[in-house]
C-alpha cells in the first residue's frame, strides 16, 4: 500500500503519477482507448483547486519566549525566527542568526510560543453559526455511503467561528468533516483558518482529502430508522464491505482500461485504496476499532485515524501497532450509549502505550480550547502516575493532528523550512489563565490582541450587536 | 425487590452505616482556604466543621479537643461547586430515553411536574460531578408540550439517598426562541400562554375551593403549582437570552408585583447591564458563549459575565448543560479575560463564587450552603492545586461534613485499564 505521505504531492502532480502507473497493462491498449476510458481515467483530481496565497508578513524574530516546538521539544528562552513565510529558526540563542535589521522583534520573555494549534475535527463552515436548520450542511442523509459528496461544498467561509477559533484558540489549520450519519460520509477538506470570500481561498494547498468513515450508532440509527439497511452494527460492516468490494472491483477495471463512465463515489473510494486519500474513522468503541482496523486490512486501506475513540485506551497497543491515530476529547463522557466507557485518562493511557494522541473538538465551543482540554488530559494522566511533560502535550495539539490529516510535512511543528503557522501566548497554553496574544499564519499576523483591527469579523457580523467586540 | 429498590435499600443501609454524628465533625488545617464569597485565599487556613455545618474558616481558629483533623498542607480548600440549573440525575445516558427523565413533553401536565420524583441519587452523573468538586445543583428543566418546564429541585450530591436538598424550590419557564416554539411558534404566544398561566393561578388561589371557569386551558394541577410563583413563594426562573426579551421579563413585575424572578441564559445581558443591576434580578449566565449560535445570541462574547459583573448585576455561572464538573474551567477562563486587551473578566475570587456562593444565593440558599461562612453546610472540597487550574484535581469531598467516596464507573475502568496487559485470564476477572 502507498504510504499516505505519498498523497503529500500536489494533487496535480498525483494525477501525473497515477495516470502513468494506475496501468501498466493499459498503456498496451491506449491506441485503441475509446475518449470515455480515457476520461474515466485521466479526470481532474483536483477541480477545486486552492487558491490560498499567504497573506504578505515581516521578516519576524521571537526571542526569550518558552518554544514549544511541536515535536515534543522545550528550548527555554528560545529564539525564533520567521521569514518568507517559513520558520527560519529555532534556536537558543539570537548568536549565528542572520536578523536583518527592520526585522519586527518581538520580546517574548514571559510568554510562550508554540507552532499553531490543529484541529483534526471540524465542523465550522458546514454546521455554522448560527445554527439555523437552513445552515445545517454536514450530513447527506439521504444514502448510507455518500463517499461522492466533498465538505468543502458545504463551508460557509462567513461562520463567524472561525474567527474565534484564531482568537481564543491559536488554530491555525482544521480538517472540516462531514458528519457521522453515513457510513461514508463523504470527502473532509483542510483548511488554513484563513478569512476568505471563498472556501478555495482556504483550502490548504497540497492537503491531502480524506474521507469521513463512521461505525456504530449513528448510521444504524438514521437508517434503521428509515427502515433500511444498515440497522445493526452488523449491517454497518455488510454495507461497508460490499460498497469496498465495489470499489476494488471499479480499481482493476480501472487499471485493466475498462473503464467507460466516471463514478464520483467510487473515484473517491478508489482514490483510498490508491493510498492518496485518509481515512477518518468515527468510532467510540474498543471492540468495533478493531474490527474496523480488520476491514482495513481486508481490503487494503489504512485508517489515519479513529475519531472520538472515547474506549482507545482498552487498545492502545492495537492502535500502535496500525499507527493509527485517536482524535479524542479529554472527558466528553456518557451522552450517548457508546460513549458510557469514557474515561478522563483516555489520551494519558494511550500515550503511556506509545499510540498516537490527538485532541479534537467537534465542537465551535471546544475548538476555542483546545490545549485546556490537553491539560485537562495531562492532569488526569499525572494523577495515574503518567507524567506527561508539556512540550508532549503540546504535540497533541500541533504535529499529531498535522499527520493524523496528512499535513504533517508542511506544518504542526516549528523546524526550519515548515510553514511559519504559530501562536504567542500571554503565558503557558496548557494553563487556563492563558489566550493568544498573536497568531500568524505563513508568515502573517492575522490576530493581535493588542491591536482590535487585527481581528477578523465576518460578514454575518457587520452591523449586528456587538459588531468587532472582544469576542 | 427489583434491582432499583434493592440498590435504594443498600445505600441507605450504608448511608446510615457512614453518618455517625462523629463522622460530620472535622477540621481541615494548614490549606489554602478560599471562604468562596469573593475574599481572596487565605494561606494556612483551617476550616471546622461540627455537625454537618461550618463553625469557623480561616487564620488562626482553634481546634476543640477531640476533634478529628485532616492536614491538607500544600492543598486547597474550598466549599463545594453550587451548578444552578443542570440535568443531572436526570438521566443516565443522555441519549438513551429510556434511561432519560428529562423530556416529559407527552405529558398532560407541566408546570406542575416535579422534578424531585425523577432524580436518581446513585446516577453515574452524580458520582462522576461529585469526583469533580460539584456538591449541589439546582435541577430543571423538564421538556414538556408548553413553555414551563416543571419545578425544578435543589439537590446534594453525597453518597445518601437523601438527594433532595429542596423539592419544588423554583418554577421553570423559557420566554426566548425554544418557548416561543412551544407555543405555538411566536414569542406574542408565549406571552400570552403565561399571562394566562399567571392569571388562572391567581384565580384559583382566591378560591381554591370553587368550581373554575369552564374555558380555562390549564389543568387544576398546573395551575396550582403556579399559584406559589404568583404569590413569590416560589421563584420563577425564565430562560431567555436576547436583549430585548431580557427587559420584556423584567416588565412583567409590573403586572405581577411579588413575581420573584431569576434569569437563565442572558447571552445578551451585557447589553442590558444596567437595568439587571437596577432590578436586583439575580442572572445564571451560561459562561463563555460568544457564537452566534442563534439569533437570539447575536450579541454573545465571552466578556458578558465580566460587563455584567462590573456593572452591579447579581450574576453567577450556570445552564451549562454539559458536565457540572467544567464549572471550574469555565470560572479560570473568566479570570484569563482580565488578561486580555479589551475584554472583561473576573478576579479569581469573583470567578470563584460565580460557581460556589453565587449560584447558592441565586437560588436563595447562599444562607444554607456554597461558602465557608460560618452556619453553611459542611460542603468542603480538598485539591491538589489552583481549583480553577486545568491540572487540578479533586482530593477530598465532604457534605454536610460527611466525607464523600469518589470512586465510580469511570475510576474503575481507569484502574482495570491502567495495569500491565492481562495475566493468565481475561481482564473482567480484574476488579
Amino acid at each position: 500500500m502507498t504510504s499516505p505521505r505519498f498523497a503529500l504531492l500536489t494533487a496535480a502532480a498525483m494525477a501525473l503519477v497515477l495516470t502513468g502507473t494506475g496501468a501498466g497493462a493499459a498503456k498496451e491498449d491506449k491506441k485503441k482507448e475509446s475518449p470515455a476510458v480515457k476520461a474515466a481515467r485521466d479526470f481532474n483530481k483536483d477541480p477545486y483547486p486552492s487558491t490560498y496565497k499567504p497573506y504578505p508578513g515581516r521578516v519576524t524574530v521571537i526571542t526569550g519566549a518558552t518554544v514549544f516546538d511541536g515535536t515534543g521539544k522545550r528550548i527555554d528562552k528560545g529564539v525564533v525566527l520567521v521569514r518568507d513565510g517559513k520558520v527560519t529558526a529555532v534556536a537558543g540563542s539570537l548568536a549565528d542568526l542572520d536578523v536583518p535589521a527592520d526585522a519586527v522583534r518581538i520580546d517574548g520573555t514571559g510568554k510562550y510560543v508554540t507552532p499553531g494549534i490543529i484541529d483534526a475535527h471540524s465542523h465550522l463552515g458546514n454546521y455554522p453559526s448560527p445554527g439555523v436548520e437552513a445552515h445545517s450542511d454536514g450530513n447527506e442523509m439521504t444514502d448510507p455511503t455518500t463517499p461522492n459528496v466533498w465538505a468543502e461544498h458545504s463551508v460557509w467561509p462567513q461562520d463567524p467561528g472561525f474567527s474565534r477559533a484564531m482568537a481564543n484558540g491559536g488554530v491555525t489549520a482544521l480538517m472540516v468533516l462531514p458528519g457521522s450519519g453515513n457510513l461514508m460520509g463523504g470527502r473532509g477538506v483542510v483548511l488554513k483558518n484563513v478569512p476568505s470570500r471563498t472556501v478555495q481561498g482556504m483550502k490548504f494547498p497540497a492537503a491531502p482529502y480524506s474521507l469521513k468513515m463512521a461505525c456504530g450508532e449513528n448510521p444504524k440509527r438514521v437508517y434503521g430508522s428509515k427502515g433500511r439497511a444498515p440497522s445493526t452494527r452488523m449491517g454497518n460492516f455488510a454495507v461497508n464491505r460490499e460498497t469496498w468490494i465495489k470499489a476494488s472491483e471499479y480499481r482493476a477495471k480501472r487499471a485493466a482500461g475498462k473503464l467507460e463512465t466516471r463514478d464520483l463515489e467510487m473515484e473517491t473510494l478508489a482514490g483510498v485504496l490508491d493510498g492518496e486519500i485518509l481515512i477518518q474513522n468515527h468510532c467510540y468503541r474498543a471492540d468495533e476499532m478493531a474490527l474496523v482496523l480488520d476491514m482495513a486490512r481486508e481490503f487494503g486501506y489504512k485508517v489515519a485515524t479513529f475519531h472520538h475513540a472515547v474506549e482507545s485506551y482498552k487498545i492502545g497497543d492495537l492502535l500502535k501497532e496500525a499507527d493509527t491515530c485517536s482524535a479524542i476529547w479529554a472527558d466528553w463522557w456518557g451522552f450517548k450509549m457508546e460513549s458510557y466507557d469514557g474515561i478522563p485518562e483516555n489520551a494519558g493511557l494511550l500515550y503511556k502505550a506509545g499510540a498516537c494522541v490527538v485532541i479534537h473538538s467537534d465542537d465551535a465551543g471546544g475548538i476555542q480550547r483546545l490545549p485546556q482540554e490537553a491539560a485537562k488530559a495531562q492532569g488526569d494522566a499525572r494523577r495515574i502516575g503518567i507524567d506527561v511533560p508539556d512540550a508532549e502535550v503540546i504535540r497533541w495539539l500541533t504535529l499529531n493532528p498535522a499527520k493524523a490529516i496528512g499535513v504533517d510535512k508542511l506544518t504542526g511543528s516549528l523546524e526550519a523550512g515548515k510553514a511559519a503557522d504559530l501562536v504567542l501566548w500571554n503565558g503557558n497554553p496548557l494553563s487556563v489563565y492563558s489566550r493568544p496574544e498573536k497568531v500568524w499564519i505563513d508568515g502573517a499576523l492575522l490576530f493581535d490582541s493588542s491591536d482590535r483591527k487585527r481581528r477578523a469579523v465576518s460578514d454575518f457580523e457587520l452591523g449586528q450587536p456587538g459588531e468587532g467586540d472582544v469576542k | 425487590m427489583s434491582a432499583r429498590k434493592m440498590a435504594l435499600a443498600l445505600a441507605a443501609l450504608l448511608g446510615t452505616a457512614a453518618t455517625p454524628a462523629l463522622a460530620q465533625t472535622v477540621a481541615i488545617t494548614g490549606g489554602k482556604v478560599v471562604i468562596g464569597d469573593g475574599s481572596d485565599p487565605i494561606e494556612g487556613g483551617t476550616v471546622l466543621v461540627q455537625d454537618g455545618k461550618v463553625v469557623a474558616a480561616g487564620k488562626g481558629i482553634a481546634v476543640p479537643a477531640g476533634v478529628k483533623t485532616v492536614d491538607a498542607s500544600g492543598k486547597w480548600v474550598t466549599p463545594g461547586l453550587v451548578v444552578a440549573v443542570t440535568d443531572l440525575g436526570l438521566f443516565d445516558v443522555d441519549a438513551v430515553d429510556d434511561s432519560n427523565d428529562g423530556d416529559a413533553s407527552k405529558s398532560p401536565f407541566s408546570a406542575a411536574l416535579d422534578l424531585s420524583a425523577a432524580i436518581n441519587p446513585d446516577a453515574q452523573h452524580i458520582k462522576v460531578s461529585r469526583a469533580g468538586g460539584v456538591t449541589r445543583a439546582a435541577v430543571a428543566p423538564l421538556g414538556t408540550g408548553s413553555i414551563f418546564g416543571g419545578q425544578g429541585a435543589v439537590i446534594d450530591l453525597g453518597a445518601d439517598p437523601q438527594a433532595v436538598t429542596a423539592p419544588r424550590a423554583f418554577q421553570y419557564v423559557d420566554l426566548g426562541e425554544a418557548g416561543a416554539r412551544r407555543a405555538g411558534g411566536s414569542r406574542a404566544a408565549s406571552y400570552v400562554m403565561l399571562h394566562n398561566a399567571l392569571g388562572e393561578a391567581k384565580e384559583l388561589a382566591a378560591s381554591p375551593m370553587a368550581a373554575r371557569r369552564d374555558d380555562v386551558l390549564l389543568s387544576r394541577r398546573d395551575a396550582q403549582a403556579l399559584g406559589a410563583v404568583v404569590s413569590g413563594k416560589q421563584p420563577l426562573y425564565v430562560r431567555v437570552e436576547r436583549a430585548a426579551d431580557i427587559r420584556m421579563v423584567l416588565g412583567l413585575r409590573t403586572e405581577y408585583p411579588a413575581l420573584r424572578l431569576v434569569i437563565v441564559g442572558a447571552s445578551e445581558g451585557w447589553m442590558v447591564a444596567g437595568e439587571l443591576a437596577r432590578a436586583g434580578v439575580p442572572v445564571l449566565a451560561t459562561p463563555l458563549t460568544d457564537l452566534p449560535e442563534s439569533f437570539e445570541q447575536l450579541g454573545s462574547t465571552q466578556s458578558n459575565v465580566g460587563r455584567m459583573k462590573a456593572a452591579g448585576v447579581k450574576v453567577a455561572l450556570g445552564a451549562f448543560f454539559d458536565q457540572p464538573r467544567y464549572a471550574p474551567q469555565y470560572a479560570g477562563n473568566l479570570v484569563a479575560l482580565t488578561r486580555v486587551p479589551g475584554a472583561s473578566g473576573l478576579t479569581w475570587g469573583q470567578a470563584f463564587a460565580a460557581i460556589s456562593s453565587g449560584p447558592a444565593e441565586a437560588i436563595g440558599m447562599g444562607d444554607k450552603f456554597g461558602s465557608l461562612r460560618a452556619g453553611r453546610a459542611g460542603d468542603v472540597v480538598l485539591w491538589d492545586g489552583d481549583p480553577l487550574e486545568l491540572t487540578s484535581g479533586v482530593v477530598k469531598v465532604y457534605i454536610d461534613g460527611i466525607e464523600q467516596p469518589l470512586d465510580n464507573h469511570q475510576t474503575r475502568l481507569r484502574d482495570r485499564y491502567n495495569t500491565p496487559n492481562q495475566g493468565s485470564l481475561p481482564r473482567a476477572y480484574d476488579w
